[in-house]
């Protein structure tokens, strides 16, 4: 009965909390005492050099990595070791992956549908129907029938992000949905994260793009060495960076 | 030759030492001189043999109802031998003025069989499972009979072609979900379970068929309470699907990791439980890619199922062997063994066929 009102009620709280998280890889220690608050609506912008623990952070919101100390709350359920609790939050939070990581045997169509009928056990023809609309949104009905490996790089992954969006997640996580993209299908892709954003959704993103962080980015987290080194609104971050390494790392990046 | 007009007009096409049968021959036998000496001892090799084989096999030979004496004095194959003995050859010992029954339930066993490979009708989805069931069934009634005034007929009669595709059919079969399971539990991540796979699977891949089949029959019944005793047949028949199972494990496996990280991510991220994103999106690509090695091995499952005779089963092979153990057609063997060959060469044949076939088919749209 708590559970079921609980569920019911929108929760108030943060959309993700990382409170005092620890994650090692045998004696390496990836993450260091992370404390991230995401609220509802929030648009998080994670960067940082390769090897900073980033893509591990956020693959930690669901579970694809297991943290080891700390606690992690997603939308007011804490991630344990529990099957059920961490199948219901993967519900909730859809991913995007560097290598778009759609299902090759199966139809642009096919793809989009599964989550929905098998996980949300929503009808098929809805399912259908919802997925047509998302496919729309991501500008590319037409290529509902193909299959993932007849489509360019730029529309895999903007099927990749609709695959996502037609699980009706709470929360949408992006892991540098743009680094395995030829430069001119970068924009293509930007182009539906922002407009994502705009919509409100709540998102935590790793990425480069710097351009997209300042157009849609409320908070800015720089991670080094499994550390959030700083974190700011986007203005004061690119402005007047606190931390000499943040300072470094902006002026690599941004140099040309 | 060097007229340079003449060489204009040669521009038009590809020279002729690279086209037609000229260009044939240059690319597939004469390419270096290598391949030349091969492909000149291959000529020798097929015109030496050849001739004297259709000779034998042709010519020469002896069809239909002839004697034993007459094939004597022949020079040529003696297939008469095969007419007299077919019957024997292909239903064993089973009774002979019965013989129509095992030849309707193999007709009935193939055309399940054969039909459950035809596309077209794979969209009849459960339908075809009713079909076995009946057909299964109906096999049952001719081989074993007992009801419908049909005589009955123990199993330790049955014998030649029917014996060997049934023990090859439910072999595979069983087998084949079997191993998905091992391959499964041996890449699990629960240790208890994953030991266990492991330890069967070596075990049983450490051990010759002919010894599981040897204990299966002999060590087996020892450990029954007395007063219990399991049929040869279904000692065999489990014997064979437990080896199977473990050689299929190993090739699953390999199917299993050549799935890459990612769909195993990207289904988790979705909230897809473990059985359904093991058979919604990895068992799918993993068994895809794991049809040559596995048609591989139900061929030579198939082939193995020969080895039953080693406890009293007489399979298509024994039926054979024994066919020329008549003292009339003692000299007839070669001719008995080629039959035998054939047959087995047919349901080979299709498999590989098939299975190549299959996997075009499969792999239509998902590649570039």
């Amino acid at each position: 009965m708590a559970n079921a009102q609980e569920a019911a009620a929108p929760n108030l709280g943060p959309a993700v909390e990382l409170r005092h998280l620890h994650k090692w890889y045998g004696e390496f220690h990836v993450l260091k005492d992370i404390n991230l608050t995401v609220r509802h609506g929030e648009r998080v912008v994670v960067c940082g050099p390769s090897g900073s623990g980033k893509s591990t952070m956020i693959r930690c919101i669901n579970r694809l990595e297991e943290h080891q100390r700390g606690h992690l709350f997603v939308d007011g359920l804490e991630l344990t070791n529990d099957l059920k609790q961490i199948e219901a939050i993967r519900k909730e939070v859809g991913m995007v992956f560097q290598h778009f990581n759609l299902f090759p045997h199966m139809t642009v169509l096919e793809n989009l549908i599964l989550g929905p009928t098998w996980v949300r056990k929503v009808p098929r023809g809805e399912a259908i129907e919802t997925a047509m609309m998302y496919l729309e949104r991501v500008k590319i009905p037409e290529q509902a029938q193909k299959y993932p490996g007849q489509l360019s790089g730029g529309q895999q992954q903007r099927v990749a992000i609709a695959r996502s969006l037609c699980m009706k997640p709470k929360i949408m996580l992006f892991d540098e949905p743009t680094s395995a993209l030829d430069p001119e299908m970068i924009k293509e892709v930007l182009d539906v994260m922002v407009e994502l954003a705009e919509e409100g959704m709540t998102m935590v993103c790793v990425t480069h793009e710097m351009g997209f962080a300042r157009t849609v980015g409320d908070t800015m987290v720089f991670m080094d060495e499994g550390e959030i080194v700083e974190m700011e609104a986007p203005e004061e971050f690119f402005s007047n960076p606190k931390n000499e390494r943040t300072k470094l790392f902006l002026s690599q990046i941004l140099s040309h | 030759m060097t007229d340079t007009t003449e060489k204009h007009e040669d521009w038009s096409r590809p020279p002729a030492t690279e086209v037609g049968i000229i260009g044939w021959l240059r690319k597939n036998l004469f390419s270096n001189w290598f391949n030349s000496i091969l492909s000149l001892l291959a000529i020798y090799l097929i015109i030496t043999t050849v001739p004297g084989m259709v000779e034998w096999a042709l010519i020469n030979s002896v069809w239909g109802d002839k004697s034993p004496e007459i094939c004597r004095e022949a020079k040529g194959a003696c297939w008469a031998f095969i007419y007299e003995k077919h019957r024997f050859i292909f239903f064993g010992v089973y009774p002979y003025e019965q013989h129509w029954r095992p030849l309707v339930a193999m007709i009935i066993f193939l055309t399940l069989i054969f039909g459950s490979c035809v596309k077209p009708l794979w969209k009849l989805g459960w339908w075809i499972a009713v079909a076995w069931a009946v057909g299964l069934v109906m096999v049952g009634i001719l081989m074993w009979g007992g009801v419908f005034g049909l005589k009955y007929v123990d199993q330790n009669q049955w014998g030649g072609l029917p014996l060997t595709l049934f023990l090859a059919t439910f072999g595979t079969v069983f087998a084949f979900p079997l191993g998905i399971l091992l391959a499964l539990g041996r890449r699990s991540r629960m240790p208890a379970i994953r030991s266990l796979s492991v330890a069967y699977i070596e075990l049983i891949r450490g051990v010759p068929l002919i010894s599981i089949l040897f204990m299966a029959s002999v060590m087996f019944p020892l450990f029954l309470p007395a007063g219990i005793s399991i049929d040869t047949l279904l000692r065999a028949q489990v014997g064979i699907i437990l080896f199977g199972a473990a050689y299929g494990a190993e090739i699953i496996r390999a199917g299993l990791q050549a799935i890459p990280r990612g769909q195993y991510e990207a289904a988790d991220a979705m909230g897809l439980s473990y059985w359904q994103s093991m058979r919604k999106i990895i068992l799918p690509q993993a068994l895809r890619i794991t049809i040559p090695p596995m048609v591989n091995g139900f061929i030579g499952g198939f082939k193995d199922t020969s080895l039953v005779v080693i406890i009293g089963l007489f399979d298509l092979l024994m039926t054979s062997r024994v066919a020329f153990q008549d003292i009339n057609w003692r000299p007839f063997f070669v001719e008995g063994y080629l039959f035998c060959a054939a047959i087995y060469f047919c349901f080979c044949f299709f498999m590989s066929r098939y299975s190549q076939w299959l996997e075009k088919d499969l792999a239509k749209g998902q590649n570039h």
